[in-house]
């Protein structure tokens, strides 16, 4: 972005003339207040967020998703013992936060590629009634809180929820729990280990709440650049005799896929760092905990180096984010994307 | 993410651009409106006209004596107007600094600047919780922020102590330094600025950048001085979108959960959101005190939808006008 922004402003420069130059002095204070506000209320904030995770060194960082097990023979005390089994339980949360997380990014991210594909398809190949009213309803999960996208989900399919006596009486098997166990029973060799009961406070909730909150981010990266594409390419593939399928594959597709990627980045971060709408349907129970609800229960057990460990990856995250936005971004020339998003929008 | 849609508002319409859209529209040749439109109706219904309808459903299953004792409740008109004070004040303060930032991210050269304008994205990628986590250690009395005095005082302390001459300030002597922010309210706004604050220089920055600098030459020639140029040429040029920012910025600041409770005292009735609220009742099992808490919330947050879409079709007109 910096260098779409940089050749802006070359640009601007070579047509119009510079600015006429403002006083000094205030010029100097206007740059010493972005900075320092920007200091306090960004770098700072996520200098500390490290700074806390190492504040009790490297191993007690490590500890918090590692716990080394004793050299063999070492005698422990008790009080030794259930200290490290303690440690050991709560370095087995973690992890399997990070797993519950990373499970439901796996199946929501792709529900949501599918879904911004054919969004942006129908709202820009194509012109009908109601086509802004649609634009408009997929951004809507931008201004509705977390906690009423959650609060949704349970007043649906909660108990005492308009489907809640379906809801919560439906038995599911957790497709993580799928694994070979040969022909000895059954014809069919794969089985499920795990199933769970009812909607709500199931990891379901969470998908279904992380979905409701993310679906905009591919679409919405997607329909400005498709509408400032146009149809011509396509209408060309296809009097030549490609296919529909064929088309979207060999000449959509590689048009938009810098975009893609965009919104799919930012549809993976939001889902990894989701507390809200999360937080109302998991129940506040331990094997309900993503990432962001695990350390929410750090720092209310007053772990506060751990929760801070488990928010330092958070952070890294979204430190990756932002790095391959701003390569995205460069890649796509976001000057040209920047103006024709506006053009897509009502 | 929102940082689409608050960059969205910018006004950036060439007419080059508009002239290749409205070419040839041959919908009839390409394939594929009733899978798409068909499956995108689909995913929409399932995931949100669905379960929207649903708290409607139930919020009218609800006698309106009970729903309106629920949402006068003090408690309840406390965290509202805790949540929409937060959230104008936190806006209000990111109009100023966020329009500042712009204007330096656009016209000052300074080093770093591409770094800074890189991290304006942040507060989009970063969880609200590490964010909440992250500014109640920073800002809270023993931080590294909130404690300034106390930090400081204590350097001075020692130095003095190493030099030999005893204690030459009491603990206390500097707290004027420390952000007078320790478990009062200030933190929540603190958290909404954090949040906001990409809405109002995101969507400002484009302006700026396409703003031609000729009118500038033009009214110093004229012999306007610079304050003027600044409130009569430039500021209703970026008005709309500086608008459209604000409102953006306290829309997400209304729904704010994850952050806020970290550092909140969530005290009832002092320092509790109104999203806290409707945690704590659904908490309760009182899913109907619940949902009239939310459906109030959701009722803002669509009138502020409408606000920002408003303004939009403002800046639209506006640039034709231009």
């Amino acid at each position: 972005m910096a260098e779409a922004l940089a050749a802006q402003s070359r640009k601007t420069g070579a047509s119009g003339t510079p600015p006429p130059p403002g006083h000094l002095l205030i010029r100097r204070v206007m740059v010493a207040t972005t900075v320092i506000f920007l200091a306090l209320f960004i770098v700072i904030p996520v200098v500390n967020v490290f700074a806390q995770a190492l504040s009790k060194g490297v191993d007690a960082y490590v500890r918090v998703l590692h716990v080394a097990s004793p050299p063999d023979g070492a005698r422990l005390s008790p009080a030794a013992r259930r200290k490290l089994a303690a440690e050991r339980g709560q370095a087995e949360k973690t992890w399997s936060s990070i797993r519950l997380t990373a499970a439901i990014a796996a199946i929501v991210v792709p529900l949501n590629i599918v879904f911004g594909l054919a969004a942006a398809w129908s709202v820009t190949k194509f012109r009908f009634k109601g086509r802004s009213f649609l634009i408009a309803l997929i951004d809507l999960p931008f201004s509705v809180s977390p906690v009423i996208a959650g609060l949704i989900f349970v007043l649906l399919l909660g108990r005492g929820g308009v489907l809640g006596a379906w809801a919560s009486n439906w038995t599911w098997p957790d497709p993580f729990s799928l694994h070979w166990r040969g022909f000895a029973q059954d014809w069919w060799p794969l089985a499920f280990t795990r199933s769970f009961t009812g909607i709500i406070f199931t990891p379901f909730a969470i998908v279904l709440a992380s979905i409701f909150v993310t679906f905009p981010f591919v679409a919405r990266s997607l329909i400005p650049l498709m509408e400032a594409q146009g149809s011509d390419e396509e209408v060309a593939a296809l009097s030549l005799g490609a296919s529909g399928w064929r088309t979207f594959r060999k000449v959509t597709l590689p048009n938009v896929k810098w975009a893609l990627l965009y919104g799919v980045i930012l549809c993976t971060a939001r889902v990894f760092g989701e507390f809200g709408a999360v937080s109302v349907v998991s129940g506040h129970i331990d094997s309900n905990d993503t990432m962001p609800l695990r350390v929410e229960k750090l720092w209310n057990e007053y772990n506060n180096q751990a929760a801070f460990s488990v928010a330092s990856l958070l952070a890294f995250l979204a430190i990756v984010t932002l790095v391959v936005q701003t390569i995205v971004e460069r890649q796509t020339g976001k000057n040209e994307t920047r103006q024709v998003e506006e053009e897509g929008m009502p | 993410m929102s940082g689409n849609a608050a960059a969205g508002g910018s006004p950036a319409r060439s007419s080059a651009g508009k002239a290749s859209r409205s070419t040839t529209h041959p919908s009839r040749l390409v394939p594929g409106l009733p899978l798409t439109l068909g499956y995108t109706l689909f995913y929409l219904s399932l995931v949100v006209l669905i379960p929207l309808a649903g708290m409607v459903f139930k919020t009218a299953q609800m006698g309106w004596s009970d729903f309106w004792q629920t949402v006068t409740d003090p408690i309840v008109v406390a965290s509202y107007r805790l949540t929409f004070t937060a959230a104008a004040i936190a806006a209000a303060i990111n109009g100023v600094f966020g329009l500042i930032v712009a204007w330096v991210l656009v016209r000052e050269p300074f080093p770093g600047r591409r770094l800074f304008d890189a991290l304006i994205d942040f507060p989009f990628a970063l969880p609200t919780a590490v964010a909440g986590l992250t500014f109640s250690s920073l800002y809270l009395a023993d931080g590294w922020i909130g404690g300034l005095g106390r930090h400081v005082a204590g350097s001075i302390n020692g130095a003095a102590g190493l030099a030999g001459f005893g204690e030459v300030l009491s603990a206390d002597a500097l707290s004027w330094l420390s952000f007078p922010y320790s478990n009062t309210n200030t933190g929540i706004v603190l958290v909404l600025i954090f949040v906001g604050l990409p809405f109002v220089v995101r969507t400002v920055q484009p302006v700026l950048r396409d703003w031609d600098t000729e009118y500038e030459h033009a009214a110093l020639s004229l012999g306007a001085n610079r304050l003027t140029i600044l409130r009569r040429v430039i500021f209703p040029e970026i008005l709309p979108a500086w608008l459209s920012g604000l409102a953006l910025a306290f829309a997400r600041a209304i729904g704010e959960y994850g952050s806020v409770i970290f550092i909140a005292g969530n005290i009832p009735g002092k320092s509790q959101i109104a999203p806290l609220q409707i945690v704590t009742k659904l908490d309760d099992f009182r899913t109907s005190e619940a949902t009239a808490i939310g459906i109030v919330l959701l009722f803002f947050s669509l009138l502020m939808l409408l606000a920002i879409n408003g303004l939009e079709w403002w800046m639209g007109r506006h640039e034709r006008a231009a």
